[in-house]
Order: structure tokens, then C-alpha cells, then sequence
């Protein structure tokens, strides 16, 4: 890092001295004699020391085609006789200032696996452009975001969690246009149209969806349920029936934890979300998430109610409702392994895995699709994805977003796993287990797909009383006193 | 214009302009942004102070604050003035006032952190891997409590952290102010016959009053601020919500700049009292010397 920085400073310095030196025209063979160092050589035919490093690429270049010129292995260490191809002066300046100190800055919320994952899909692109990423990652996107964006010193590249934050700052024509620069016909082939959809704001494409989850997943052991005679439930009936059973029998059916630290009440909105899109269909759901009907409306307390059939029995959760309050998320799925286990089924999206206590396995764990309620509405799923959108238009910023969208990019990671490729053309046979293959089948062959609807609302609602509410209703609050609350915050964020 | 009035402005004019800078100006532009709307960008009036003073979330958040403000101050100012005195007759004053101050240098947000783990539930069934559950489920019949979640606890959990924290700060302060009361009127007072409690209520309280109200004045705004422990611990979340946590969300999370700038305009007015009060005590004090 410090010594592209350095690099870059020597540049920056450089091209002017390159410019008003007696400029060489054109390239020259020349032979090293005694004494000669690569810097002073730089110095006397390119005008600069720093701009040795063109020597020793063209050379490099050059001798892969006529074995008598030297290979430059270290650049402090050359011999007599050597042949060096000397580039021009111009040749020199375009080659310095297209390998060096080229950079993109991105924002995303990922850290730990997901960070190094990451940093692995861009080491070829690195490699190929010479262009570094600098990666900066934070839990707390929308606050690093909104100040440095309102300070005029936005990233180059942000990497969204919802398209509801995308949607903010294209109104207030904070993001970059990508259809100027993208191959929107390859897009179009490859992205469902309803994912770019979700990318454009008022018609304009504005990012490409990179990371995608399926979220419609009931998580369970299959050893535990071989060893109960518990099979896997296709209906809510059943499912309610299946839960009776497992109370009858002493356990505990659901893990579930909504603790989440700032973004505590997440994994609830999600449980509701995919309920009214089996209970109302999917384009009441659409309603909803525009705020076309009020949360007061039956529709939508329908889906809340058939939520606190669950989360609100005492039974049913694993900690009781205090639990379900207490427990962070990704905690909460680990009783399932336990022996016997603390509860049985864990709804939640595809990359809670990652979360799985240590020593799990994929022989350890299966889900099934979260079941039907209304047969009319088959089984939808719900999902969600990443967003990559450009806040600076630099050439390094379009290169990269360019290569995000290729399948090659987001192949490294789907064969890392728990990771869901929205792009067509990434091969199934990348995802390196069967689980993650039926995932993303699941994904793609879902008769009704909707994204995450609080990740599509205003960040007030989606993310401030819809998250809040569901705390307050699983504490016990009145259903109709929730909603109304809710309510009236989203008249006035939906303006 | 006389040389002597010219020159002393010159010396002030650098730290004039960085406050009109950075603290003048600020202040202005929030007030401004605050009868605007979400985006800055039409005038609305007082809306967002209508909002402010009215809605269901502004009023958990002014109740909460007031909570704090009458247990937190309460708390910490008691209860450092018991450390001072008290400690003032063991033998390991320094060792022990050292371990209360420390909490001190932990930074808030790390406090909140330590707090969360000392406050967390599991369910009785499962091993408990917070402190408090620990020592009631071990020690007592009782079932773990969701002490972050529970309504009836979770403010009083969150002021506890908080006290945790300023206490040796008081203390302090107040331990400063203790020992600089003149051992010849404690002395004669004893010779009087006056009993230790006479002593304290008599003289002790007496002679501290000034540097009590500074402290206290101190907590007061240092509590209406408070922001850190709640947003670590629980975000505002089932009735926890503060004033500066929720300028916090309007303005980051949710982009409502109109709202937030009303919010922090608000809490500005609530503040500048007790700024006036600290300073004419700060004043009186400095004229006694």
C-alpha cells in the first residue's frame, strides 16, 4: 500500500519533467555497460529515476519474443551486456500512468469471511488492470455513508445491503448513471428483469446486484427429526400441527432470535414478509411495500397475526418471548445441534450457515421451503441481495463495476459458498455443496419471487418502525397499537 | 480607538473564528435545516417541532431523559459523595478510589459492551452466559430475566451502566472538595460533641455545597446528552429511546435532517439553563478565591 502511495507521489512528480525533457521519440536497444544503474538510465533517456519501471516492462515484454533481450528479475541488480528495450518517452508516461497508483475505494458492510472473500474476487481483476481496491468496511453503513456523502467525499463504490437506501441518494442525485457505461445488452441477458428493475430508480440503472439470499428457508436437523418421526411439514397446518407435536413431546420447535444490535427486529420483519406473500399474493405485497395500503389495513395484520401464532406462544420459542428478544440472530440457530436439541426448526435466509456453530457440518443440517398457507399463493420466496452502486464516475470505478457484473466475479465466491449468484450465466456446478446448489435453484425456480420488502421501504420504516415494531409486538404490545404507530411514521417518510 | 482595545481582539481573533466556525455557524445552519423538511428542501414551518413535542416516539424518548436525569444525577452525585467521604478513612484510599475511577477510562461504548454480556439472558434450560442470570439462577430459584428487554428493567439496567461509568468521576471531584475542608472545623466540632452524622449534615454538606452543584450541574448535562450506552445496549429498542439517540436515527438512519436538526435544537434549549446555572456557580466560586 505505502509503496503504490510513494509511487504515486513520484508520478505526480513525473510526468511534467517527462514532458519538458529533450523527450526520446522513439524506442532504443541499449546495452548495459559497467556503471550503469537503471534509475540514472531512466534519468537520461525518459527524463526521470522513477520511471525506470517502464524499462524494465518493456524489456520484460520484449524478451518474451527475442530471448536476447534480459529478463529484470530485481531492478536493483542488472549485469554488463544486458539488453534493454528503452520504451519512448510517451510510451513511458501512458504505461506509468496506467499501472500506477490507480485505486478504487469501496464501502461495504462486509467483515471477517465475507471481507476476505471478497478481497479474493478482486485479486485477478487487480491483477489484470493494476488497479488496488481499498476496501472499508462498517456495520453501520448508513450513518459512514450519509456523512461522508453529505461531507462531498463519498467512496467510489458502495456496496448496498438494501435497494431502499439506493433509491434515497439517487433522489438526491448523489449515484452515477451506469447504462452510460455498461454492456446493457449482456445485462439484459443476464439479470432477470425484476432484479434491474429493483436497481433503477425513475428508470435509470444504477447499480448491479452482486450478492444475493434466499430467505424462505426453514432450517432443521434431519437426524433429530429422523429420531423423533418428525417429517417435514408442506402446509401451515401441518406445520402448526408439527410444533403441537414437538411441545406434546417436550421440546421446543422454533429457534428464533431477532436481537440484532442497532438492526434488532431484522429477522421478524422477514418471518412477516414471507407470510403475506403466501397468505395475500404478491401484488398485495407490492402495495404494502409501496405503501399503497395502510399497515392498519386487514390484509397486513393478517400476516402479523399468523407471525404471533409463533412468536408470541410461549411454547412454541426457544427462551420463551424474552428469548426471541434477547438472542442475537446468528446465535439463536445453534440449539438445533444441540443434544437433545433445545429447538427444531430455524427460519431464516441461505447464509445463516455461516453462522452454524463450529463442528457443524453439511451432513448436519437441511432445510425445507417455508410452506404454503394460501394454496392460491403456491410457495413464494422471498430473497434479498447486495447492490453495488458507483457515487464517482473515474474510469478505475467503471472498470471494476464492469467486472463485478461478469460471471468469472462472482464464480470465486459462489465456490467459496454461502453465496447466491442473481447473474444467469454463473454455472450451477460452481456452488460447492448440494445444499447451496438446491439454494440457488430454489431462487431461480420460484414460482413467485419478491425482494426483501423493509430493504425496499423508506429507511424510517423499513428500517426504523418496522423493525421496532415487531419488538414491540413479540413483547407483548397490542397488535392494533403497533400498527398504528407504524402508520404514522410511514406518511410522512413515504413523501 | 485606544491601542489597549485593539490588541487584546487581535490575540482572541483566532480562537473567535475557529468557535464561529465550528460552533457559531453549526449552530445557526441546524437551526435553519430544522424548519425545513426531510431533504432541506422546503420550508415547513415549526413542523418538525410540532413533531417533536407530540408524537408517541418523541414522548418515550423526553420520558426516559427525565428518568435518567432524576436517577443517573441522583445516583452518581450520592453515591460519589459517599465514596469520598467514606474512603477518606480506609487505609488503601488511593488503591480503592483508583479501581472505582477506573471505568472511567473505559470508553463508553466499550462500557455498553460489558454491560450487554453482564446483562445477558439465555434461557433457563441452557447455561447462562450473563453474569446477573448466572448469579440468579445459581444462587437463587428465580428464572433468568431479560433484563435489555424486560420494560420494567430495561431503563434501570441501562442508568446502572451509566452510573457504573461517572461515578468515580464524582467521586473525584467531590473527594478534592472534602479534603479541602479545614480540619480545625471538623475538629471543633467533634470537641463540641457533635456526632459523625452532625458532622457530615452540619458541616461536611455545608462547606461543599458549591463544588456539589457543579457536579451535579455536570451530570445534568452530561445526561440529556446521553447517547453511547443506549445505542450500544439496545438501540432505543421496547421503550429505551433517548433524545440524542433519536437524532441519531432521524438523522443517519432515516435522513429526516428536518427532524433531527428540531431534535437537536430542542435538546440545545434544554441544555443552555443548566450551562447558565454551572457557569455563575463556576463564577461565584472563582470570585470566593
Amino acid at each position: 500500500m505505502k509503496k503504490v502511495v510513494s509511487l504515486a507521489l513520484a508520478l505526480a512528480m513525473l510526468l511534467p519533467m517527462v514532458a519538458n525533457a529533450a523527450p526520446l521519440r522513439q524506442e532504443v536497444v541499449y546495452t548495459v555497460k559497467k556503471g550503469d544503474t537503471l534509475w540514472a538510465l531512466a534519468e537520461k533517456y525518459l527524463g526521470s529515476g522513477p520511471a525506470y519501471w517502464a524499462i524494465v516492462f518493456a524489456t520484460n515484454k520484449q524478451a518474451q519474443v527475442d530471448e536476447t533481450f534480459a529478463t529484470i528479475a530485481n531492478p536493483s541488480l542488472i549485469h554488463p551486456g544486458w539488453k534493454f528495450l528503452i520504451p519512448s518517452a510517451e510510451e513511458a508516461a501512458e504505461f506509468l500512468k496506467a499501472r500506477l497508483g490507480r485505486q478504487v475505494t469501496v464501502l461495504g458492510v462486509w467483515g471477517g469471511d465475507e471481507r476476505a472473500a471478497f478481497e479474493e474476487v478482486v485479486a485477478p481483476f487487480t491483477k489484470e488492470s493494476g488497479i488496488t481496491m481499498a476496501f472499508e468496511g462498517t456495520r453501520d453503513l448508513p450513518a459512514v455513508l450519509t456523512t461522508r456523502v453529505e461531507a462531498g467525499n463519498p467512496p467510489d463504490i458502495a456496496i448496498l445491503p438494501n435497494p431502499g437506501q439506493m433509491v434515497e441518494f439517487a433522489k438526491a442525485g448523489k449515484l452515477v448513471d451506469i447504462s452510460t457505461f455498461m454492456d446493457m445488452e449482456q445485462l439484459k441477458k443476464d439479470y432477470a428483469q425484476s432484479w434491474l428493475d429493483l436497481a433503477s430508480y425513475e428508470g435509470t440503472l444504477y447499480g448491479i446486484f452482486y450478492k444475493a439470499a434466499i430467505k424462505s428457508l426453514v432450517w432443521y436437523s434431519p437426524a433429530a427429526f429422523e429420531a423423533k418421526g418428525y417429517t417435514v411439514p408442506t402446509t401451515w397446518d401441518k406445520l402448526i400441527a408439527l410444533s403441537d407435536k414437538i411441545v406434546a413431546d417436550g421440546g421446543v420447535p422454533w429457534c428464533l432470535g431477532i436481537e440484532s444490535g442497532a438492526a434488532s427486529g431484522w429477522p421478524a420483519t422477514d418471518w412477516i414478509e414471507d407470510i403475506m406473500l403466501r397468505t395475500a399474493g404478491g401484488e398485495v405485497y407490492d402495495k404494502w411495500v409501496n405503501h399503497e395500503i395502510p399497515w392498519t389495513d386487514p390484509a397486513v395484520k393478517k400476516a402479523w397475526e399468523y407471525f404471533g401464532q409463533i412468536a408470541r406462544n410461549e411454547k412454541y420459542v426457544y427462551g420463551g418471548t424474552t428469548g426471541v428478544l434477547s438472542i442475537f440472530f446468528g446465535d439463536s440457530p445453534a440449539p438445533i445441534f444441540d443434544d437433545p436439541p433445545g429447538c427444531y426448526m430455524h427460519r431464516q435466509a441461505s447464509f445463516i450457515t455461516g453462522f452454524f456453530p463450529e463442528g457443524v457440518t453439511e451432513e448436519d443440517y437441511a432445510f425445507f421451503p417455508f410452506p404454503s398457507i394460501d394454496p392460491a399463493y403456491g410457495v413464494p420466496a422471498l430473497g434479498a441481495a447486495d447492490l453495488v452502486v458507483m457515487f464517482k464516475d473515474t474510469p478505475e470505478a467503471r472498470a471494476f463495476m464492469q467486472y463485478l457484473a461478469t460471471p468469472e466475479a462472482q464464480e470465486i465466491w459462489a465456490a467459496r459458498g454461502a453465496f447466491l449468484s442473481p447473474n444467469k450465466r454463473v454455472s450451477p456446478d460452481v456452488y460447492p455443496d448440494a445444499t447451496t446448489k438446491a439454494m440457488a435453484e430454489a431462487l431461480t425456480a420460484a414460482e413467485l419471487f419478491r425482494f426483501d420488502g423493509s430493504d425496499l421501504m423508506p429507511a424510517a420504516v423499513g428500517s426504523g418502525s418496522f423493525w421496532g415494531g415487531t419488538l414491540d409486538y413479540v413483547g407483548g404490545e397490542d397488535l392494533d397499537t403497533v400498527l398504528t404507530a407504524i402508520e404514522a411514521s410511514a406518511v410522512e417518510a413515504y413523501k | 480607538m485606544k491601542k489597549g482595545s485593539v490588541l487584546p481582539w487581535l490575540f482572541m481573533l483566532p480562537a473567535l473564528l475557529i468557535l464561529a466556525f465550528f460552533l457559531v455557524y453549526p449552530t445557526l445552519d441546524t437551526l435553519y435545516l430544522s424548519l425545513f423538511d426531510k431533504r432541506s428542501e422546503n420550508f415547513v414551518g415549526l413542523h418538525n417541532y410540532v413533531w417533536a413535542l407530540t408524537s408517541k416516539d418523541m414522548f418515550i424518548a423526553f420520558r426516559n431523559n427525565l428518568l435518567w436525569l432524576v436517577l443517573f444525577t441522583a445516583l452518581t452525585v450520592s453515591l460519589g459523595l459517599a465514596l469520598a467521604v467514606l474512603l477518606d478513612r480506609v487505609r488503601y484510599e488511593a488503591v480503592a478510589k483508583s479501581i472505582i475511577f477506573l471505568p472511567m477510562a473505559v470508553s463508553f461504548v466499550g462500557a455498553g459492551v460489558i454491560w450487554k454480556f453482564v446483562y445477558a439472558f439465555r434461557p433457563a434450560s441452557a447455561a447462562q452466559i450473563g453474569l446477573l442470570n448466572a448469579i440468579l439462577t445459581n444462587f437463587t430459584n428465580l428464572d433468568p430475566i431479560g433484563w435489555l428487554v424486560n420494560r420494567a428493567t430495561n431503563n434501570f439496567a441501562l442508568i446502572v451502566a451509566g452510573v457504573w461509568i461517572w461515578t468515580g468521576f464524582c467521586m473525584v471531584i467531590l473527594s478534592a472538595a472534602y479534603k479541602g475542608i479545614p480540619g480545625e472545623l471538623i475538629e471543633a466540632a467533634r470537641v463540641d460533641g457533635a456526632s459523625e452524622w452532625q458532622v457530615f449534615w452540619g458541616i461536611t454538606i455545608p462547606m461543599m455545597k458549591p463544588t456539589i452543584a457543579v457536579v451535579t450541574t455536570t451530570m445534568v448535562i452530561n445526561v440529556l446528552k446521553v447517547f453511547d450506552i443506549v445505542y450500544v445496549m439496545t438501540n432505543g429498542d421496547l421503550g429505551t429511546e433517548v433524545i440524542a439517540n433519536r437524532m441519531y436515527k432521524e438523522m443517519f438512519h432515516f435522513r429526516n435532517f428536518g427532524r433531527a436538526s428540531a431534535i437537536a435544537v430542542i435538546l440545545l434549549l434544554a441544555i443552555i439553563p443548566v450551562m447558565l446555572v454551572n457557569i455563575r456557580r463556576f463564577q461565584e466560586q472563582e470570585a470566593i478565591r
